[in-house]
């Protein structure tokens, strides 16, 4: 089952209402903004709030053994600092352990409304929720491995959340379809590839050859799942993608 | 520091002065500041939304008394702003969830241990053991839906474990009504006690009644909708508990007295040092607060306000943790249930009951904090840290 857009009472827009959007079209000829000046004042609202406060969303902390870090080599990191390897570590292994959580909500939405031609099976969905489950584990021993606390929320763990919070609330929502979630899953495999692309070069640099071999293999596995959402994506629209 | 709620003057009401932009002052973090910051925080934020919520009943029943209060609203609602603007944004509605119960548990255990009436803290632990239920229930949701770990808010200060199972909490409304201290004879911290607890589980049952809609997942809506149910029970519960015979003026000298005692306990324990300067501030307002109802009370009622006030100022909350006191509290009673004033152990309530049957009523087509935990065991990092997802095609699904 693909998504219908059905005709309907739809009132957002003016066209239902000519009349009353004429009226209020009127009012703007004896009423004028107070203030002066245009929507800048906002940005500028923005900028100045930043620097005053000049507060962090948050720290991570340091590696629960100061010799595993050491003995692991990450204290020898090129590049970025430690510490924001470990906090990018930290954001993949949330976003994968939520992905866990979304696929399993995809596959409600499957099993409410079924599938459509040419759009992902069951087994499909099961197959990547056990991917995003193992990259979840091997990010858990990449962080212990490291002498890093693998139960923390880092500063980008907590921000890729709050990225992700409104594909969860259309993942969730009981009257989007199959189609309609897919477009979710769409933005979440997109930050998840970029972001697998970033962590191998990383461990590349820091001289992490075992992890980076494993985090190309994870890499490998996210792109594809991009590649199916891509195509099912096009096939709730009828069309078919081409390589 | 000791405070003399009648001596100490404080910040007079008419120096009491914001600007706009104070009040939208830096945020804690979720991530870095201590757990009990943010209890704190919205502690307070209850502590003032109540002294609104009550000001504004007495300003409906008592005319004189309007532009009085108005002047008093003015600087708590501003106060509040303050307070409730400390939470930052990427704090989700479900993490602010599982602060709100975290301060219902380790607020009401703190005053249940220092409650010198035996009846009331009994009152208390029984609301508590409801309160650790939904920390349980929530955390679930957070950790099944969302795949985040519910002890990232906690820092391991609190318990995630089942407590009065949450279906078994509903009761008759004849069920809520407790018997009450006497105004007379009842002790100052009693009073404070009960003030306090009345103003939080207010918030909570509003903030439930605010955000539950606004939870997409169906499973989290339906448990928005039932723990909101019995925190409302609660606020029933313990605004009984406070003597309905103290006069309007009386119960408003009350709150301001809750509020210096509240603030007072934040600036003992508070580590943050901006937000320790906020809880100076506001004490010393809260002190001023005391001496202008005071003299409304003197003026409108020809009596002097430390009958009402009548000792020190008790020892600040603590704000720690309380495992083991909740623990023993939950193996030695959470096989109690109220009926009317008392409290029995379930097996002795018959079965055709006003609250056996309001429960079978409510519960008979399921409920949704049986469901969103069933099975449920926190680890660190949540369930999937020790235990595969399960996606095979759930059994007792009517459409399996």
């Amino acid at each position: 089952m693909t998504t219908h857009a059905e005709l309907g009472m739809n009132r957002t827009g003016i066209a239902t209402s000519p009349k009353l959007t004429e009226e209020m079209l009127e009012g703007q000829k004896e009423f004028a903004p107070d203030a002066p000046g245009d929507e800048r004042k906002i940005s500028n609202t923005r900028s100045l709030t930043a620097q005053e406060w000049d507060t962090r969303i948050g720290s991570v902390p340091p590696p629960t053994t100061v010799k595993g870090a050491v003995k692991t080599g990450l204290t020898a990191l090129k590049g970025e600092s430690p510490t924001q390897f470990i906090d990018r570590l930290g954001a993949r292994l949330a976003f994968e352990r939520s992905g866990v959580r979304m696929y399993e909500a995809l596959i409600s939405k499957l099993d409410a409304g079924g599938s459509f031609k040419g759009g992902p099976t069951r087994a499909d969905l099961e197959t990547i929720l056990n991917d995003e489950y193992e990259h979840f584990q091997l990010l858990v021993q990449a962080l212990e491995h490291l002498g890093a606390d693998p139960t923390v929320m880092t500063p980008s763990a907590d921000l890729q959340a709050t990225l992700s919070g409104g594909a969860l609330q259309v993942l969730v929502e009981p009257r989007t379809d199959l189609a309609q979630c897919l477009e979710a899953a769409l933005t979440l495999e997109l930050i998840d590839n970029d972001s697998w692309a970033m962590l191998t070069t990383l461990a590349s640099e820091a001289g992490q050859k075992e992890l980076a071999l494993r985090f190309e293999r994870a890499l490998s596995e996210e792109a594809a799942h991009l590649t199916a959402v891509r195509r099912w994506i096009a096939a709730a629209q009828g069309v078919s993608l081409s390589g | 520091m000791a405070i003399d709620l009648l001596k100490d003057r404080g910040t007079p009401l008419d120096q009491q002065r914001f600007t706009w932009k104070e009040l939208v002052q830096p945020t804690y973090s979720k991530l870095d500041d201590d757990a009990f910051t943010r209890v704190r925080v919205i502690l307070m934020n209850g502590i003032e939304s109540d002294q609104l919520r009550f000001s504004h009943a007495c300003s409906r029943m008592n005319r004189g008394l309007q532009r009085d209060l108005a002047r008093l609203r003015r600087a708590e609602q501003h106060q509040q702003t303050m307070i409730n603007w400390l939470n930052p944004a990427d704090q989700t509605v479900l993490e602010t969830t599982i602060g709100f119960e975290q301060v219902a548990i380790e607020v009401t255990a703190a005053l249940a241990l220092k409650e010198p009436d035996p009846y009331l803290a009994q009152v208390y632990r029984f609301g508590l053991l409801e309160d650790f239920d939904h920390m349980y229930r929530y955390s679930a949701l957070m950790d099944r839906v969302e795949g985040k770990d519910p002890n990232n808010l906690l820092q391991s200060y609190t318990d995630i474990l089942p407590g009065r199972p949450t279906p078994l909490e509903h009761r008759h409304p004849d069920d809520e009504i407790r018997a009450h201290y006497k105004r007379e004879t009842a002790d100052l911290r009693t009073k404070l006690h009960a003030y306090t607890l009345v103003a939080s589980e207010f918030q909570t049952h509003d903030y439930y009644m605010t955000v539950g809609p606004t939870y997409s997942d169906p499973i989290g809506r339906q448990l928005y909708a039932e723990i909101a149910s019995i925190e409302e029970q609660h606020v029933t519960q313990y605004e009984s508990i406070i003597d309905a015979g103290e006069t309007w003026l009386e119960k408003l000298l009350l709150l301001q007295a809750t509020e210096v005692y509240n603030y007072y306990s934040c600036v003992e324990s508070e580590r943050n040092p901006r937000i320790k300067a906020i809880w100076e501030r506001f004490l010393d307002y809260e002190l001023g607060h005391v001496r202008y109802v005071a003299d409304l009370f003197e003026r409108y009622e020809r009596r002097d306000a430390a009958e009402v006030l009548n000792a020190s100022l008790p020892e600040a909350i603590d704000f720690v943790p309380h495992r083991e006191f909740v623990r023993e509290t939950l193996r030695n009673e959470v096989q109690l249930t109220a009926v009317g004033e008392n409290f029995i152990p379930r097996q002795d309530e018959p079965l055709d009951s006003p609250s056996n049957q309001y429960r079978n009523q409510m519960n008979s087509e399921g409920t949704a904090a049986g469901r969103v935990s069933a099975g449920y065991i926190w680890a660190p990092g949540t369930e999937l840290a020790h235990k595969r997802p399960q996606v095979t095609p759930d059994p007792t699904a009517v459409h399996a």
